[in-house]
Order: structure tokens, then C-alpha cells, then sequence
């Protein structure tokens, strides 16, 4: 339970922080200053992995009553569908082909060759520190 | 009937239910996507049974809650696998910053082939993003947020279906290039796909969601001086 209550409470700190002014959703603020304080040791990794875990597998799950409730707007969007499913499909696939390759490519050119067991090796090491 | 189903449980309860049966489903055959086949029984439940979104959405606003802490927690996959992707920050700055212009450019060019109104033009801009962000980018543009909230999560819909073998398709192997991908494109949806599959997808994508969001919504206060 202390694992949902470390959650819960940088979700409130989000909201408190969006509430003053900071121009971000408080999910991202929340996330923010979460992962700044699990690197920080503030928070410590065996307190929240089992909530966040069991959060994280079943994610799709909270996104359901949304994509539901978008059929509010199915008589809204007859007369423009072709418009709406070309922007929603072209601009997805666009992003995820554009931003796929230009990573695979950086990442490549990056740590070309040998150098990739060694960072495999490093990020194993961190994994086991953590 | 209309107490039961304008009662929170019903909303809960139909909710986990169709997404229990959609992974049983899924187990089955590995084709069938999991939020498909969750929210096709719960549209068909709603349709046949005339029940309103208003009494489904007191239980299912209570199940969306949860994304709050679900999208906190994408903090520990980020934490365990930041050695592994801190490496490759210019990478990841770069590929995340043209992929959020690639979002927006390519729905722009999108919605004008397929001769949208203006108001769909405008809410089409930020769906890139994941939904809060979305709707609250949509109101510079001058869109309809809810509009703007619809093309978001219909797009990290089809991205989370069809990411996985497109990027496949196009050569695009590695986790850390994959997760980017999924979460530019696909914010939280696409997140939630890749968590099932890696730790190190699941941190890459949930940090180039938080970055996509953080970049487009620059890019689209710019955008909103030039589209008054």
C-alpha cells in the first residue's frame, strides 16, 4: 500500500504544483519530480516497484472508458471522417516512422560496432546498484 | 435497470470485466488487441442496452483515475533504464523533437487532403500528445479540446495496434529507437503497448512522451501566434 500512497502523493503534489501555475498536466509534473526522487534516494525503489508495477502491466485498461466515450462524437465527425481518420493515421504514422529511424540511425552512429556489449554491460551493472 | 447501470460499480464492474475477456481473448489470438476488444464490448453493451454515456462514465471516470498514478509510476521503468538511454541523449533530443514536428506537420497536411473544417484542422494540431496536454494545446489554436482529447487517444488507439510490426516492417529494432517511436507518436497509449514487452521500450517511451509533450506544446504556442 505504500507504493500506491508514494504514487498517489506526487499526483497530488502535481495537481498542488499546476494549481500555482506550472503549465504542465499534473500526470507530468507528478512523473517529474517521481523519477527526480528515486535518483535523488528519497524515494527508495523496493517501496513503489510492486505497486507501480502492478499499475504499469494493466495500463491499457485506464484508457478504456476514454476511447469509449469517443463515440459521443461519432455524429459529429460523419460529415468530416475522411479528414479525421487521414490526420489521425498520417500524423501517427508520420511521427513513429520519422522518429524510429532518425533514433535508430543516431543511436547507430553513436556507439557503432564493439562499444554496444560494453553499454549493455554498464546498464546491467546500474540495474543491480538500483 | 436504470439505478443499476447509473450506480459507479456498473461502470467498474463492465470495465474490467470486457478487458478480463479481452485478455483471455488475446491469449488466444495474439492478434486481437486488448484495448479493441475491451472497447468494442463495452460500445456494444452500451448500444444494445441504451445505456448512456453519462451512467457509464460515473464508474468509468473512476477506472480512468487511475492513469494519474499509472503514469507516475512509468517513473521506475525511466529510473532502471536511464543508464542505458542517458548514453544516447542526443539521440533522443533530436529524434523526439523532429517526430513531435513530423506529428503536427503531417496531421496539418492530412486534414487539408481530406478537406476538414478549419475546427478540425485546429484540434487535429496537438494529438500527438498524450490527452491532458492535447486538450489544453487545443484552446490556443482555437480547436474544441474535446475534439482535440478524441484524435489523441484515437491515435495512441491505432499506434499501439499497428507500432509494433510497422516498426518492425521498417527495420526499426532497437528497444531504446522503438520506444521513442511508440512514445512520440503514441504518448501514454502507446506506453501502456510497449510496457507488456520491455522495461527498456517502456522507459524510453515514457520519457519521449513526457518530452514530445514539453516540445509540442512550445511549438504549438509558436504555431498558435502565426494561426490566430
Amino acid at each position: 500500500m505504500i507504493g500506491l500512497a508514494i504514487l498517489l502523493g506526487f499526483n497530488l503534489l502535481g495537481l498542488l504544483l499546476q494549481h500555482v501555475g506550472v503549465p504542465l498536466p499534473a500526470n507530468v509534473i507528478g512523473l517529474v519530480l517521481f523519477t527526480v526522487c528515486l535518483f535523488a534516494r528519497i524515494v527508495k525503489l523496493e517501496w513503489v516497484e510492486p505497486a507501480a508495477d502492478l499499475l504499469l502491466r494493466n495500463m491499457l485498461l485506464f484508457f478504456a472508458p476514454t476511447i469509449v466515450g469517443s463515440i459521443a462524437f461519432a455524429s459529429q465527425l460523419r460529415a468530416e471522417w475522411a479528414a479525421a481518420v487521414l490526420g489521425i493515421v498520417g500524423s501517427t504514422i508520420a511521427s513513429m516512422i520519422g522518429t524510429g529511424l532518425l533514433a535508430r540511425t543516431l543511436i547507430r552512429h553513436d556507439h557503432a560496432g564493439p562499444e554496444r556489449e560494453h553499454v549493455d554491460a554498464e546498464g546491467h551493472a546500474l540495474e543491480g546498484e538500483a | 435497470m436504470n439505478a443499476v447501470t447509473s450506480h459507479p460499480v456498473f461502470g467498474v464492474a463492465v470495465t474490467v470485466i470486457a478487458y478480463a475477456i479481452a485478455g483471455r481473448v488475446q491469449a488466444r489470438w495474439r492478434w486481437m488487441p486488448t484495448l479493441v476488444t475491451t472497447c468494442g464490448l463495452l460500445m456494444g453493451l452500451l448500444l444494445v442496452d441504451h445505456i448512456s454515456l453519462d451512467d457509464y462514465h460515473r464508474g468509468g471516470d473512476l477506472v480512468t483515475f487511475f492513469l494519474g498514478p499509472a503514469t507516475i509510476a512509468l517513473g521506475v521503468p525511466l529510473y532502471k533504464q536511464f543508464g542505458r538511454i542517458r548514453r544516447h541523449a542526443a539521440a533522443v533530443g533530436i529524434s523526439v523533437l523532429l517526430g513531435s514536428i513530423f506529428s503536427i506537420a503531417a496531421a496539418a497536411l492530412a486534414v487539408k487532403i481530406g478537406h476538414g473544417s478549419d475546427i478540425v484542422f485546429r484540434s487535429m494540431l496537438p494529438k500527438g500528445v498524450t490527452t491532458p496536454i492535447a486538450i489544453e494545446l487545443s484552446k490556443p489554436l482555437h480547436g474544441v479540446p474535446e475534439l482535440s482529447a478524441v484524435f489523441a487517444v484515437l491515435g495512441g488507439l491505432f499506434g499501439s495496434i499497428i507500432g509494433p510490426k510497422l516498426l518492425r516492417l521498417c527495420g526499426i529494432h532497437g528497444d531504446i529507437a522503438i520506444g521513442l517511436a511508440m512514445g512520440t507518436s503514441s504518448h501514454g497509449i502507446g506506453t501502456a503497448r510497449v510496457v507488456r514487452d520491455s522495461e527498456l521500450q517502456a522507459g524510453a517511451s515514457g520519457l519521449a512522451m513526457g518530452l514530445a509533450g514539453i516540445i509540442t506544446s512550445v511549438l504549438i504556442a509558436l504555431l498558435a501566434l502565426i494561426l490566430r
